[in-house]
């Protein structure tokens, strides 16, 4: 081990950041990959299937499979489209799912930049997330593709706003941008942890965080009931793929959010039970992270297999007349109850 | 007040809960999916497959060209051209079926006096040529050849409600 | 590797700066104005600033070049209609550009700007927040002009709202208000009665 941390000191620091960013983009790769087989599988079950159960013991080599198909198919340009564009949009929706996950700390130390802004990054980052595909929609050259371009770019703003507005929320909570921070913030048990002070705003950014990733109920953008696939009707193989990681990719991102700013990151949840909390002090921190992330994305999951989509204007209103009042609301209470030190919370 | 109740149950997302927990629970329920090449659904002795054309006993075959099911049939798939036989009885020389046309509603099977078209449980097969779509009398017959045992009993079964 | 990346960037700046006024494409032009903003967030990452970079990415690029797109992907420009008046236009445009250019120059000529004049910035310790200096600033010395900006800007947007909302009372449309407010008891009713007595063997 410590020759291991020797050596380590002796890498050219260019180098020791490309490993750390290997070392975040390569599980999580794997993560989306399995997320799909995982989402399959739950909605299987819940509609009385089993799921796919055949590439593989138990239908485990299912989504090697199918990367290896999408891969090999031909990535077909329409002859109208825009070309330069049409490969960009797919890499431009897939960036900042993946750059994000640079200020997300795994551990008390374990994060790749521990940078003072990191919620502000977050924010920043993933409202560059719109451009993928409304560039997609629009380069594809086909009315489909451009009315689901379109609605998803209404969409995200608007729950952009809400978004942010939670996470205003949680930084009052906290009185910090840095990620690392406002896990800190929440050490102490259970209750500690910001969701149930900001339960209002958690549900709001669970919520918002669902239509920002174009999920189920809220995926107008594709629907296919309507406007066949939305964005990406003109893409195929690989550039489709890319599409895919990036959904799963933002899903992913978006409940890490949720796991550090609401449930207490790598906090144990058994802190504070006198009992307990000796009990499983030997788990180290980013596996409870892990498991909280795991529970938030079969709530994705659960979502998805339980709602039907939302009509249009239904999304609009929910965003605009019932989210951002509740937000603006909640956060006033958060400010008086931060400005008189509310016992147990914010003391 | 009952908008005050209504009011809180939208708030707290009740009636979303509600449907997480129904879609919730079949999550553990019993699955029904039958693992299809290893496990088959059971059949009924009246499933309208693959087509045959049988045979008597004396190894006569059925058919007496009567091309009543050529009339009944909706699609038009069937094809017949009959003559006279030496012994003066008439049988069919052409017996063709387009399976790409037939829609297997099991008129002909209905309409047969004689009980010579039937439709077996036979429903895997394919298609490798153009042209093999079109199953000629040779192949029918065959085919009733080779489940005469299955396809009789399957009309002995079925023969009280007909 | 600072003047290097700085280089770089100036570079993607200055030349996408460039697209944006000569593609002939409009939406082209303000995606090549959304990497401009981009890379000059990146500049400004490079001074320190990194509370005034997130914000320009978050506020410009996430969220006025997207509305901008918006309405740019939906004209449909016809370019050669644009193009019938430059001529006449032309000596007007000269004037104008050749005004700002002079402008410009005695705003930012070399005089005003550069070492002489303006000290080169000291590079702050690890623990520096830019966020937490500007913070400091506005919530204290400039409280004042924060809070009026902030009224100012409640005016516009009410403002804008006031003048796009319309009613239209012949106009018939859905309020989706009202439609999620239905109960299951408004529109469903259970009857229960007894089912129908077998009228002997037909």
């Amino acid at each position: 081990m410590n020759m291991l941390s020797t050596f380590w000191t002796t890498v050219p620091i260019t180098l020791q950041i490309v490993i750390q960013i290997l070392a975040i983009v390569l599980p999580l790769s794997l993560a989306v990959a399995y997320l799909t087989l995982a989402e399959r599988k739950v909605i299987g079950y819940i509609q009385a299937r089993i799921g796919p159960n055949r590439v593989g013991p138990r239908g485990w080599l299912q989504p090697i499979a199918d990367g290896i198909k999408l891969l090999m198919k031909e990535v077909i340009i329409p002859s109208g489209a825009s070309r330069a564009l049409f490969i960009i949009g797919p890499i431009l929706s897939l960036a900042p799912a993946l750059i994000a996950w640079a200020v997300i700390p795994f551990d008390n130390t374990l994060v790749l930049a521990d940078i003072n802004a990191g919620l502000l990054y977050i924010m920043a980052v993933t409202s560059m997330g719109v451009y993928g595909v409304i560039i997609a929609g629009w380069a594809s050259n086909s009315k489909y593709a451009f009315l689901g371009a379109m609605r998803c770019a209404a969409q995200i703003v608007s729950y952009e706003i809400a978004m942010g507005f939670a996470l205003v929320g949680v930084l009052l909570a906290a009185g910090s941008l840095n990620l690392g921070d406002i896990v800190r913030a929440q050490t102490g048990s259970l209750a500690h942890w910001f969701w149930l002070p900001l339960l209002p705003l958690f549900l709001i950014y669970f919520i918002a965080g669902v239509a920002e990733t174009n999920r189920a109920p809220f995926d107008v953008a594709e629907g296919e009931s309507e406007i066949v696939a939305g964005f990406h009707v003109e893409y195929s193989g690989m550039t489709f793929a890319v599409f895919f990681l990036a959904e799963y990719a933002n899903m992913i991102l978006v409940s890490a959010l949720a796991a550090l700013m609401f449930l207490g990151g790598w906090l144990s949840p058994f802190q504070g039970i006198p009992l307990l909390q000796g009990l499983f002090a030997w788990v180290p921190g980013i596996v409870w992270l892990l498991l909280k992330i795991s529970v938030l994305l079969f709530l994705f999951l659960w979502f998805r297999a339980t709602f039907p989509r939302y009509r249009y204007d239904q999304i609009m209103r929910l965003g605009w007349k019932v989210f951002i009042p509740i937000t603006i609301v909640w956060l006033l209470a958060v400010g008086v109850a931060v400005l008189y030190k509310l016992p147990w919370w914010f003391d | 007040m009952k908008t005050i109740i209504n009011y809180i149950k939208s708030l707290f997302l009740w009636e979303l809960l509600k449907g997480l927990k129904l879609t919730g629970s079949y999550l553990f329920g019993k699955k029904i999916t039958v693992q299809y090449p290893e496990e088959k659904t059971p059949m009924s002795p009246r499933f309208r497959g693959l087509h045959a054309l049988r045979r008597y006993p004396n190894g006569e075959e059925r058919c007496i060209a009567c091309k009543l099911c050529e009339a009944v049939c909706p699609a038009a798939c069937i094809t017949i051209e009959s003559e006279q036989r030496a012994d003066g009885t008439r049988r069919t020389t052409r017996y063709d079926i387009d399976l790409f046309k037939c829609i297997y509603c099991g008129f002909c099977e209905e309409s047969c006096p004689v009980d010579a078209i039937v439709e077996t449980r036979i429903f895997e097969y394919h298609f490798e040529q153009r042209g093999d779509n079109i199953i000629t009398k040779d192949k029918l017959l065959e085919i009733g050849d080779r489940n005469e045992k299955q396809i009789a009993a399957d009309r002995a079964t079925d023969a009280r409600f007909r | 590797m600072e003047h290097i990346i700085f280089y770089i960037f100036s570079a993607i700046l200055v030349l996408s700066a460039l697209m944006v006024i000569t593609v002939r494409n409009p939406v082209h032009a303000a995606l090549f104005l959304v990497l401009a903003f981009f890379t000059s967030a990146a500049l400004w990452l490079l001074l320190e600033a990194e509370f005034l970079a997130l914000t320009l990415v978050l506020v410009y690029v996430g969220a006025v070049m997207v509305l901008f797109l918006f309405v740019v992907m939906m004209l449909d420009i016809n370019l050669t209609v644009l193009r019938e008046g430059f001529a006449s236009y032309l000596p007007v445009g000269a004037l104008i550009a050749t005004l700002i250019l002079i402008e410009m120059a005695l705003v930012v000529g070399s005089k005003n700007f550069g070492l002489d004049s303006v000290a080169a910035p000291v590079p702050h310790a690890a623990g520096y927040s830019n966020t937490q200096a500007l913070g400091n600033v506005l919530y204290t010395v400039y409280v004042y002009p924060f809070e009026i900006a902030g009224v100012i800007l409640l005016v516009a947007i009410i403002g804008a709202i006031t003048l796009t909302l319309r009613r239209r009372p012949q106009a018939k449309y859905q309020d989706p208000s009202q439609q999620v407010l239905v109960r299951r008891e408004d529109r469903v009713r259970i009857i229960k009665m007894p089912s129908e007595k077998k009228r002997g063997k037909t």
